[in-house]
């Protein structure tokens, strides 16, 4: 699936394990149940971690320094736990590696999720990368803080965004 | 009128700056593009109905309902009149003051929206987040910076708490809707035991306000009073010890049914004290210094507000006595719409939108252009809705009431009726909702005149009566002294009675269901047989409430039963 990072679109080079499958040798995403497998693995390739919009991040803490990627899902866009995951991945674990968004997210939630933390979307096949630019450039201002150490804008709250 | 430096700023809400209304229009120009993608079909209308909800555009049945924010309930009078404007161009020439302090319009097309919202914008106004699984618009005290009793004004903070909470980057999409309210009064005028959050602040020890925080009430199908779980929290945390909370509602509340979703059930499941445990866990966890809320900041907003300039006043108590005493219709409406103001000579005014025979809350753009000059004219053009669908006039001088009580009683609006039985909080209903079972309006304009006559009010004395078109409880039945819920009797609108809830004043309670639910009409005049039989039990100086304290409900559950 195409990747949307920085407003570009890029190839993703990871893989997904596959249910059933042994792990692939490259760069994967593993769910939760699968972590210790993919700590185990003896190899120089990355590891990332898919989780689900009800798993605990929490779980994450001790493995999250051998990780690059955590990989959040929107079972619907709706359902809005992920921000959360992603908020508290930034600032209670202090994750430095790429949060990526997937499952059904909208661009109208890209700029949420630019703020809570996520840098990168995955993209159903086919969309127009142009709607999720329009909608990070929507709106450049903002009223609270968020995990970005974004510029103040004039007074109070106000935070700018770029 | 005052011309001091502060007049350029709207009395009793924040003024926008430029970055303010950029923002405006930035969220206008966003719906506008979310309509053009819904057309071409490349939103679902899956996806399309939360945005559209928290631009306030409901679907209901008959057309779009746009329900317009109105933060803490003031606005200016150029707003009223911005209002009904949009209720003269767009809708059938009225509009219906919410119990949320907010607006709402009917009979609204879905093509006109982007330009209603844009007519807005360009006065101030939106309707961000009236609607969806959001937190919504904060409500305050009616009489916040007005009233006597009055600790410190919560406008300020309600207003905090707006900004923070518009486009909350982690709340926008909650497991259901959220509602704060905060009061500024040890008299808890805005029901804080019946939110997912309310605050109630006072002085603290540094001479900064503390805040009591009650986290989990709520009416609906399940209503529960809040528990307290803060009693002193510091103004510098109180954004981050609200991101706690939230934070713990979003991660962990229910999504797997829309009706076991509300704050009120997670606290429920998990017990006050596991919730405040994990509360509490998130609060000492979180990086406290950039969710801080400086005093800097409070002051920053606090001079976005224009105060009133109250004039000398000179004889103003002695010209209000003697029009009292020559005028008795006068005398009675002064006796139960004002409420006592900190400044003498000044005091406030409820306006009541409940004539005797008609649709609680609703309000003609004739109205509402009056009530805008007589804002501008007596009270510092600043103008609030009442969580109990009324509209207050903050700041009149004593001797400026006889010439606006003939002004709003030449227009309909001279009700003398706040606080008694007519003064009825009821939802929409089955006119106009897809929800409910019922309709709350007919039977509501049956009660109003029923208990029209004037003495007969006064004798009944103070009175809560709410009703609901449905379970989903939008008119606070479960709140009301007396509640009426409609519900579908076989495929018959029918009408059940609770007694004995109440909604503030430290003595929160929920009303009783009497039994099984009757017809309209029968509903009626079983009401009116409680009503006797309170007449008839009651002691010297006792409330309609206090009687159905002390004597249960069997006595009234009897009468209302009675087939004479």
């Amino acid at each position: 699936m195409p990747l949307l990072e920085n407003g570009q679109i890029i190839q993703d080079t990871w893989q997904i394990a596959v249910e059933g499958d042994s792990l692939p040798t490259g760069n994967v995403l593993v769910p939760l149940a699968r972590l210790s497998e993919g700590l185990g693995r003896n190899t120089d390739a990355r590891l990332g971690v898919v989780l689900t919009s009800a798993d605990e991040v929490e779980t994450l803490r001790d493995a999250l320094p051998r990780l690059d990627v955590v990989s959040l899902t929107f079972p619907i866009f709706r359902d809005g736990r992920p921000f959360t995951q992603a908020r508290a991945l930034r600032e209670h674990l202090h994750f430095k590696g790429e949060i990526r968004a997937g499952g059904h997210v909208l661009p109208d939630q890209y700029e949420f999720l630019l703020r809570c933390g996520v840098t990168a979307i995955d993209l159903p096949e086919g969309s127009d990368p142009a709607v999720w630019q329009r909608a990070h450039e929507a709106f450049t201002v903002a009223y609270q803080p968020s995990i970005l150490n974004e510029q103040a804008e004039g007074f109070a709250l106000r935070r700018r965004l770029t | 009128m005052s011309h001091s430096p502060s007049a350029a700023l709207p009395v009793g809400h924040y003024a926008y700056d430029d970055v303010d209304r950029t923002f405006l229009k930035q969220r206008v120009a966003q719906f506008k593009d979310q309509v053009e993608r819904r057309l071409s079909g490349a939103l679902t209308e899956e996806e399309f109905k939360p945005l559209r909800l928290m631009n306030g555009l409901y679907l209901q049945l008959h057309a779009y309902m746009l329900r317009v924010a109105i933060p803490y309930g003031v606005l200016d009078a150029k707003q009223m009149r911005v209002l009904a404007h949009i209720a003269r161009t767009y809708d059938r020439d009225y509009g219906h003051f919410t119990t949320r302090q907010n607006i709402q319009f009917n009979w609204i097309r879905l093509e006109d929206t982007p330009e209603i919202l844009n007519v807005l914008a360009d006065t101030d106004m939106h309707a961000i987040q009236t609607s969806g699984n959001c937190i919504r618009n904060v409500t305050a005290d009616q009489f916040a910076g007005a009233a006597a009793d009055e600790v410190l004004d919560p406008r300020v903070y309600a207003e905090i708490l707006r900004q923070w909470s518009t486009l909350h980057p982690e709340f926008t999409f909650l497991p259901r809707k959220f509602k704060i309210a905060i009061s500024g009064s040890q008299q808890d005028r805005v029901a804080a035991r019946f939110h997912d959050i309310g605050l109630i602040a006072r002085e603290g020890e540094n001479g900064r306000p503390v805040f009591e925080v009650f986290v989990g009430g709520g009416l609906g199908r399940t209503p529960i009073i809040g528990v307290r779980l803060r009693d002193d929290l510091p103004e510098e945390d109180l954004i981050a010890y609200l991101e706690a909370v939230l934070r713990v509602y979003n991660a962990h509340g229910r999504r797997d049914n829309i009706y076991k979703a509300r704050i009120k059930i997670l606290v429920q499941a998990l017990g006050t004290e596991e919730f405040l445990n994990q509360v509490n866990a998130e609060f000492a966890a979180m990086d406290r210094a950039r969710y801080r809320l400086p005093e800097a900041t409070v002051e920053a907003i606090r001079a976005r507000f224009g105060a009133p300039d109250f004039a000398p006043v000179g004889n103003a108590a002695e010209k209000l006595a003697a029009q009292r005493k020559a005028d008795r219709a006068f005398d009675a409406w002064v006796h139960t719409n004002t409420h006592p103001h900190k400044q003498p000579g000044y005091c406030s005014v409820t306006v009541s939108c409940k004539p005797a025979g008609g649709i609680p809350g609703d309000v003609t753009s004739a109205q509402m252009d009056l009530l805008a000059d007589l804002a501008e004219r007596y009270s510092f053009g600043e103008l609030r809705i009442t969580h109990l669908q009324n509209v207050v006039l903050g700041h009149l001088r004593q001797d400026a009431l006889y010439d606006v009580w003939q002004a709003l009683e030449k227009n309909g609006l001279g009700e003398a009726n706040v606080g008694f039985i007519t003064d009825i909080v009821a939802c929409p209903g089955l006119d106009y909702c897809a929800l409910a079972n019922a309709r709350s309006i007919p039977i509501a304009q049956k009660l109003s005149s029923r208990f029209a006559n004037a003495d007969l009010q006064r004798e009944i004395g103070p009175l809560r009566l709410n009703i609901s078109g449905c379970i989903n409880a939008c008119g606070h039945h479960h709140a009301g002294h007396i509640g009426i819920l409609g519900v579908d009797k076989r495929g018959e609108e029918a009408f059940q009675i609770t007694l004995g809830g109440s909604a503030g004043d430290g003595d929160a309670s929920i009303g009783q269901i009497l039994g099984s639910a009757m017809s309209e009409d029968e509903t009626v005049d079983a009401i009116a047989r409680i009503i006797d039989t309170y007449l008839s039990r009651r002691t010297a100086g006792e409330r309609f409430i206090e009687t159905c304290r002390r004597l249960g409900t069997a006595p009234f559950k009897d009468a209302a039963y009675a087939t004479a």
